[in-house]
C-alpha cells in the first residue's frame, strides 16, 4: 500500500498529526485498504476544522472518488461518488434549475464529509440536515464489506453525523430541490441586543432560511447585537420585481481573492475586528428592512470568496468553537458565553442560528441556538474554551465535532450522553478489530 | 413560435479517456457545450467517465473501445465514427519502469509504442481526413521528457521527443491547409501516473488545470505548443541549455 507519512490538518490548521496519506481512485481500492491495516479514517477536501479527519495511523484520501454516476430530472435524485465536491454539483445543476436542499457555509466540502459531519444550513429549522435528504449512500464497512442503507436502518442512522467512524461512505444518492433562479431574495433585520436577535430568529420560522452575524465584541446594553439575515430561492416572478431584465442566474465572480500567506499574528484585534464590526453593523442596520437580491454564492458562502481564508489567523492556526444550547436554557447561556468572549478574545467570526431537531445518532442539531465563535489557537484561548464548554455543559449543550480540535471526553459525554453510549456499541459491533480510528475518536474514547 | 437556428455541437473525440488528465480534458469541452466521445482500452473506466459526464451535463456522452497497440484496428476505428470529429486529444501515454526498459526490450518496446507509434500513427490517419475536409483540430500531449534525454527516463523521454517531432511535422505541413496541430507538454502533474512521487510544487499541476488548459490552447487561443505551468518554459530553455560535456555529469 502506498503513501507517505506526512503532517496534516483539518481546516483550523489546529492540531496537525502526522499520518500515512493514502489517495483512493476509486471504489474498489477502499475495501483492500481497510483489510490491510488499522486506524484509518475517511477525508474528504479537509474542511473539518480540527482532527476529525485525521487517521490515527492512516487517512484514505477520497478526492479521487469524484465522479457523478446518475442523475434522474424528474425526481431531483442525483447519485454521486463520495468525494465529489459540493461546488461542483451546483455548477452543474444549478443552470439546470436544481438546487441542494441543504448547504454548510462553504461549497468546498465533499458529499461523503457533509454526511459525516450531518452538516446543517441556514435552513435547518425548517429543512434538517444534510442526511435528511439522502435517499440511500454506500458504505465500505470497518470489514471491507460494500454495503448500501438509506432512511429507518441503523446502520443510516449511525452513519449521517457519525464522522466517518462506520467505514467509509463510497457513494449517495441526493434530493436536489427544485429552484427558478440562482438568487437570493434577502431581507435584513438588526436587532439591538441579543434578545432582539433571538426574536427576529424565532419570528423567521416560516422562512427558508434565516441566520445572524452577531458582533462578538459589543457589550453593556448592545451585547448581542445582530444582523439577522433571512432568505428565500428568488422567483423569475421576484427578479422581474426586483430586478427587471437581471439574467436568471448571477454573473460567475471575479477570480476569488486568496490570502497569499499567514498573516503575522497580530492583524486580528481588537480593535480591528472591533472597527470593522462597527461598520459592519451600521451598513447592515442602514440597509435593513428592504428586500434585495443577492446571488447565491456570496448569500450561503461568504468566505469561499477568500481562498485560504484560515490563512488569516497565521501559521499557529485556529480554533472554531460551535455549541448548540437548548431553546429553555439558550437566553442566559448565551448571554453569559458572549460575556465572557466579549472581555476574553475578539472573535471575528459570531454567527448565530436556530436549529430544529432530528438527524443521525451523533449529529449535531439539538432544538435551540447554535452560536459559532472564531479564536487563533493560542495556549490563552484553549484555556477560554474549556470555560465555554463548562457553561455549554451546564446547560445541557453541546459542541460539533466537525468543527471540535479540543473538547474533553467529560464535555463530549455531557453533551452527546446516550447517543454516544449507542454509537459505540454499534462501532463495537461492526469494527470489532479497531480498524476504522481518527484522531478525534481516540480523544473521545468514541 | 420562430424556431431560431443553431449550430449542432461540435464533436470531439479524446484518445486515453480514462487517464486522469483525459478525464479533465473532457469535462472541460462538455463544459463549453461539445459533445465528446472517449475512447480508451478500460471499459469498467470508461463506462464511469461516461456516466459522470451524461450526469454533470445532461448530453449523450459515447464510448469507443480502443488499443494503441492494434494499429491494424485504427481504420476501422476510424471508420466506425458517427461522423469526423471537429478535435481529436490524444493524452495516451505510459512513463513505464525505466530500469525495467534499460534490461527487457519488451517492455522497451510497450513504452515507445504506446508513446510514440501508436498516438502518432492513428492522429495522422485523422490528419488525411481533416486536410481533405479542409478543417479539424488535432491535440498530442507529449511531455518535457521528450526535449532532452535524461538518465531517468530516457526511452520514455525518447518516444515523447518522437511524438513532439511528429507532431511539429504534421503542423508544418497543414499549417495551410485549416488544420490546426497543438503540441501540449503538461509538466509534472498529479496523477495516478506520479502518485507518491515527491513533486516540487510550484511546477506541479493539477489535472483539471490541465484539462482547462488545453481546452483554452486549442479552441480558444489556438496556440501552437503550450506548457501547462508557464514557468516550464523557462526550466526547459535552462535544461536545455546545458552544454552536452556538463549534462552528462548530472543527476536529473
Amino acid at each position: 500500500m502506498s503513501g507517505a507519512a506526512q503532517e496534516v490538518s483539518g481546516w483550523g490548521r489546529y492540531p496537525r498529526r502526522t499520518t500515512r496519506l493514502v489517495s483512493v481512485r476509486d471504489e474498489d481500492a477502499v475495501a483492500p485498504l481497510h483489510r490491510s491495516g488499522t486506524g484509518l479514517v475517511a477525508r474528504g477536501n479537509g474542511r473539518a476544522y480540527g482532527d476529525a479527519a485525521i487517521g490515527a495511523d492512516t487517512t484514505l484520501d477520497l478526492r479521487g472518488l469524484d465522479r457523478m454516476v446518475a442523475f434522474d430530472p424528474g425526481t431531483g435524485h442525483l447519485t454521486v461518488e463520495a468525494g465529489v465536491l459540493l461546488a461542483d454539483i451546483i455548477d452543474a445543476f444549478l443552470p439546470r434549475g436544481f438546487f441542494p436542499a441543504v448547504v454548510p457555509g462553504t461549497r468546498t466540502v465533499t458529499v461523503g464529509g457533509m454526511i459525516a459531519a450531518d452538516v446543517h444550513g441556514k435552513n435547518h429549522h425548517g429543512a434538517g440536515g444534510f442526511g435528511a435528504h439522502l435517499r440511500d449512500l454506500t458504505l465500505a464497512l470497518p470489514d471491507g464489506t460494500v454495503r448500501s442503507c438509506g432512511p429507518g436502518s441503523e446502520l443510516f442512522a449511525a452513519t449521517v453525523g457519525g464522522m466517518g467512524l462506520t467505514g467509509t461512505i463510497l457513494r449517495a444518492t441526493l434530493r436536489l430541490r427544485r429552484v427558478e433562479t440562482g438568487w437570493i431574495r434577502r431581507s435584513t433585520v438588526a436587532a439591538a441586543d441579543l434578545d432582539a436577535a433571538m426574536a427576529a430568529l424565532e419570528a423567521a420560522h416560516d422562512t427558508t432560511y434565516a441566520v445572524a452575524w452577531i458582533d462578538g465584541l459589543a457589550r453593556g446594553a448592545a451585547r448581542g447585537r445582530a444582523l439577522v439575515y433571512r432568505g428565500e430561492h428568488a422567483t423569475r416572478a421576484d427578479l422581474a420585481a426586483l430586478s427587471p431584465g437581471a439574467p436568471l442566474q448571477p454573473p460567475a465572480g471575479r477570480g476569488a481573492l486568496a490570502v497569499p500567506f499567514d498573516l503575522p499574528a497580530l492583524t486580528l484585534n481588537r480593535v480591528t475586528v472591533g472597527a470593522f464590526n462597527a461598520l459592519y453593523y451600521g451598513r447592515g442596520r442602514a440597509g435593513a428592512g428592504r428586500d434585495g437580491l443577492v446571488g447565491w454564492a456570496p448569500y450561503f458562502f461568504p468566505l469561499d470568496g477568500i481562498r485560504d481564508w484560515n490563512r488569516i489567523y497565521g501559521a499557529r492556526g485556529f480554533l472554531q468553537h460551535q455549541c448548540v444550547i437548548p431553546k429553555a436554557r439558550s437566553r442566559d447561556t448565551l448571554g453569559a458565553i458572549l460575556e465572557r468572549v466579549s472581555h476574553a478574545a475578539p472573535s471575528f467570526l459570531a454567527v448565530l442560528k436556530l436549529l430544529g431537531g432530528g438527524g443521525g445518532l451523533l449529529s449535531f442539531p439539538i432544538r435551540g441556538y447554535t452560536l459559532t465563535l472564531d479564536f487563533p489557537a493560542t495556549p490563552a484561548n484553549l484555556a477560554l474554551l474549556d470555560d465555554l464548554d463548562a457553561i455549554v455543559r451546564d446547560a445541557g449543550g453541546r459542541i460539533y465535532l466537525a468543527k471540535d480540535a479540543r473538547q474533553s471526553r467529560d464535555t463530549f459525554e455531557a453533551g452527546y450522553g446516550d447517543a454516544a453510549a449507542r454509537f459505540r456499541a454499534l462501532r463495537r459491533a461492526i469494527d470489532g478489530e479497531g480498524r476504522i480510528a481518527s484522531v478525534l475518536s481516540r480523544r473521545l474514547g468514541l | 413560435m420562430i424556431e431560431t437556428p443553431s449550430a449542432p455541437p461540435k464533436l470531439m473525440l479524446l484518445l486515453g479517456a480514462t487517464s486522469d488528465i483525459g478525464h479533465a480534458t473532457a469535462r472541460a469541452y462538455a463544459q463549453a457545450g461539445w459533445d465528446v466521445i472517449l475512447a480508451a482500452r478500460d471499459g469498467a473506466g470508461l463506462v464511469r467517465n461516461v456516466a459522470d459526464l451524461t450526469a454533470r451535463h445532461g448530453r449523450v456522452v459515447e464510448m469507443r473501445s480502443l488499443d494503441i497497440m492494434e494499429t491494424d484496428g485504427f481504420a476501422d476505428f476510424l471508420n466506425g465514427l458517427p461522423h469526423l470529429p471537429d478535435t481529436v486529444v490524444s493524452v495516451v501515454g505510459l512513463l513505464g519502469d525505466q530500469a525495467r526498459s534499460e534490461a527487457d526490450p519488451a517492455e522497451a518496446t510497450l513504452v515507445m509504442r504506446t508513446n510514440f507509434e501508436g498516438p502518432a500513427l492513428l492522429l495522422g490517419l485523422f490528419a488525411e481526413r481533416f486536410a481533405a475536409r479542409g478543417h479539424g483540430t488535432l491535440v498530442g500531449v507529449s511531455s518535457v521528457a521528450g526535449e532532452r534525454g535524461r538518465a531517468s527516463n530516457y526511452v520514455y523521454g525518447a518516444a515523447k521527443a518522437g511524438f513532439t517531432a511528429f507532431l511539429s511535422g504534421l503542423r508544418n505541413r497543414l499549417a495551410g491547409k485549416g488544420v490546426h496541430v497543438l503540441t501540449v507538454k503538461p509538466g509534472f502533474v498529479r496523477t495516478r501516473m506520479t502518485a507518491g512521487m515527491p513533486l516540487p510544487k510550484p511546477l506541479t499541476a493539477e489535472a483539471g488545470e490541465v484539462g482547462a488548459a488545453i481546452f483554452r490552447a486549442a479552441e480558444v487561443a489556438r496556440r501552437d505548443v503550450v506548457y501547462v505551468r508557464p514557468v516550464w518554459g523557462l526550466v526547459m530553455l535552462m535544461i536545455r541549455t546545458i552544454p552536452e560535456r556538463v549534462f552528462k555529469r548530472m543527476k536529473l
